[in-house]
């Protein structure tokens, strides 16, 4: 058990390729922190670094309060579960599970105990003696997991290893790491693509683009208060409906829909954020309304969303699945103007 | 080819189909395939049946040469009793041997590193070390007649040669399988040990046997270091002393040959996998 802390942390890997810029993080003992982003954002690497797989360019990393930047990895005591999982394909399920332990000198039996224990918390009991080619997707990616708990590490690890999985085992799989989590009572420090794996298992989400950190929050906050156009826009899916505004005073003119914003944002050239779970079946405010021309139509039998056009800009809605509509029809909708978002054109900042 | 052969066969109206298909297949593939058999082993139907036919024999071009009518095992007792040769065949193997496990040693170290670590230089290798003056080293260091001029000049040749074979190997291997020892608390040694080398134990056995090959057939260095019958390796004892002037001793000469080519042949039918996916893996990756 541990906390970590990234302070102004960089690795560029040559002069002009900069991985991770000036990452200031802390990880409090026990959480289960994500860090998501697109591929390329730095977030792989900044979890290869805490684990000692890369060096760091500038800043420091610790662990508690110790600072590992020069510590090899063996030293760290984190575990670490690969995207490709990355067993030893030489060895058998227990002697994958139990390698870090006869690193570490552990007695005969004290590996023994420690790898059955943990294959009878993954359900591997029965496939200890097997290698990991005689293994499905499903059971190797328990086998990496298990490798990392018999440990028994500070930190655990976790660079996307649900990436590899097919959609429905990985809703499973990803049940069973919160799980584990609680029961482990471990920092967890999870890395994934993924915005649903993020705000399901994160306490808190850590959002990276470009090697910069832009909003660390928990789930709630992060889709709530986004503090850019960029989070607003990588969290929650379908994304959120971006409208370009110009703004006087308190007045917002999109090319299909004008409204009263709540206070004066000081900014002539806005882009209005709403959500397509944000409209209103039912229109009580004459101003804040839209009239869609609906264009294409998605029932998913829980939802039904409405891809169409407000003026010139394109929206997505999505409303009750009871609702009867056709394509070409027009459909009235109010904006909860509670959930309204408004950034900044220039700098793509919210500003409320 | 044969699903292909048999789907051919159920058409009505083209019964002929399989018999053409068979002399095609025939005049393509097996056709070219026995005339390069008979041209590969030809030499060493020859030297074998040589090293048993008398002296009698050998000399009568009364009857074919092509087979043996009275087979003798003369030669081959001569070979043991009159000359040296289980000396140079115990000298070859020690050569052979040791240069093989000095070469492994430093090439595994070598193409790992090469492979693996980030240092100024690492993507070029060297060749120069071919064109040692070796003749004066040995001389130098007093080992001429001794079979560690031998042991010691091999892996010039060998080192560079296995160490750009082993590099391609280890380059096959994922790097997370290392980043997750080192992780789970191995050094890089002990990860390069437990894990990296395990799984290039293909490309390590065909590195070992080409390089134990060539130090059992290298001619050059042993004929210029070993002047003492005693140590003398198998291809220059045999070319320097069952032959004289213009005297040769075909019978020896082609019983030395014999025995001296059976353990490589026995080595490649064994690893005769491993070596071509080792020549492959090699070809690619370099």
């Amino acid at each position: 058990m541990a906390s970590v802390t990234y302070e102004h942390v960089t690795k560029k890997f040559s002069t002009d390729t900069t991985a991770v810029d000036d990452l200031s993080l802390e990880i409090r003992d026990t959480e289960f922190m994500v860090l998501v982003g697109p591929s390329g954002c730095g977030k792989s690497t900044a979890l290869r670094m805490l684990a000692g797989l890369e060096d760091i360019t500038a800043g420091e990393i610790k662990i508690d309060d110790q600072v590992v930047n020069e510590m090899p990895p063996r030293d760290r005591d984190v575990a670490m579960v690969f995207q490709s999982y990355a067993l030893y394909p030489h060895m058998s399920v227990f002697d994958n599970m139990g390698f870090g332990l006869k690193m570490r000198g552990s007695t005969r039996s004290e590996i023994t105990s420690r790898v059955k224990e943990a294959g009878r918390i993954l359900r591997l009991d029965q496939l200890l003696a097997r290698k990991p080619r005689q293994l499905s997707g499903g059971q190797r990616q328990r086998v990496a997991v298990g490798r990392a708990i018999v440990r028994q590490p500070r930190v655990f690890l976790l660079d996307e290893p649900l990436s590899n999985l097919d959609a429905m085992l990985r809703v499973q799989t990803r049940i069973e790491l919160q799980k584990m989590h609680q029961r482990l009572g471990t920092t967890f420090i999870y890395v994934t693509h993924d915005q649903v794996e993020a705000m399901t298992m994160g306490d808190r989400i850590a959002v990276m683009k470009d090697g910069v950190l832009q909003q660390v929050a928990p789930p709630r906050e992060i889709y709530d208060q986004p503090v850019n156009m960029y989070v607003a826009g990588f969290i929650g899916s379908p994304r959120m409906n971006f409208l370009p505004v110009t703004i006087s005073d308190h007045k917002a003119k999109a090319s299909g829909l004008e409204l009263n914003l709540p206070k004066a944002p000081g900014v002539e050239h806005g882009v209005l954020g709403i959500r397509p779970e944000h409209f209103l079946p039912n229109v009580s405010d004459a101003d804040a309304a839209i009239d869609l021309k609906v264009e294409v139509l998605e029932v998913l039998g829980s939802d039904q969303y409405l891809y169409g056009k407000v003026g010139s800009d394109d929206l997505i809605v999505r409303v009750d699945p009871q609702l009867k509509v056709d394509i070409g029809d027009r459909v009235r909708l109010g904006l909860d103007m509670q959930r309204l978002h408004l950034f900044d054109a220039g700098t793509e900042k919210a500003l409320f | 080819m044969a699903a292909v052969a048999r789907v051919k066969v159920r058409r009505p109206g083209t019964g002929r189909v399989i018999g053409d298909r068979f002399v095609g297949r025939a005049l393509r593939i097996y056709l070219p395939l026995l005339v390069m058999l008979v041209v590969t082993l030809f030499p060493f139907y020859w030297m074998a049946i040589t090293s048993f036919k008398s002296a009698s024999e050998l000399f009568d071009f009364s009857v074919s040469p092509l087979w043996v009518r009275e087979p003798t095992l003369d030669w081959y007792r001569h070979l043991f009793t009159q000359t040296n040769f289980p000396r140079w065949a115990f000298n070859t193997a020690i050569v052979a041997i040791a240069s093989t496990l000095i070469s492994l040693f430093c090439s595994i170290l070598a193409g790992y590193s090469l492979a693996r670590l980030r240092y100024r230089g690492a993507d070029t290798i060297g060749w120069g070390i071919f064109f040692l003056p070796l003749t004066f080293v040995i001389r130098e260091l007093h080992l001429f007649n001794n079979l560690w001029a031998l042991i010691l000049t091999y892996p010039t040749f060998l080192i560079p040669f296995c160490t750009w074979m082993l590099m391609g190997f280890f380059k096959g291997i994922p790097r997370e399988l290392e980043e997750a020892a080192l992780v789970d608390g191995a050094t890089r040694i002990q990860a390069m040990v437990r894990i990296a080398i395990p799984l290039a134990l293909p490309g390590i056995l065909a590195a070992a046997l080409f390089a134990f090959t060539l130090s059992w057939n290298e001619f050059l260095y042993a004929l210029i270091f070993m002047n003492d019958s005693l140590v003398k390796t198998i291809p220059v004892g045999v070319t320097q002393e069952l032959i004289h002037g213009d005297e040769f001793f075909w019978g020896e000469l082609m019983a030395a040959a014999l025995l001296g080519s059976v353990p490589v042949a026995v080595l490649y039918s064994f690893f005769v996998d491993y070596f071509v996916a080792g020549m492959t893996a090699g070809a690619v990756k370099g």
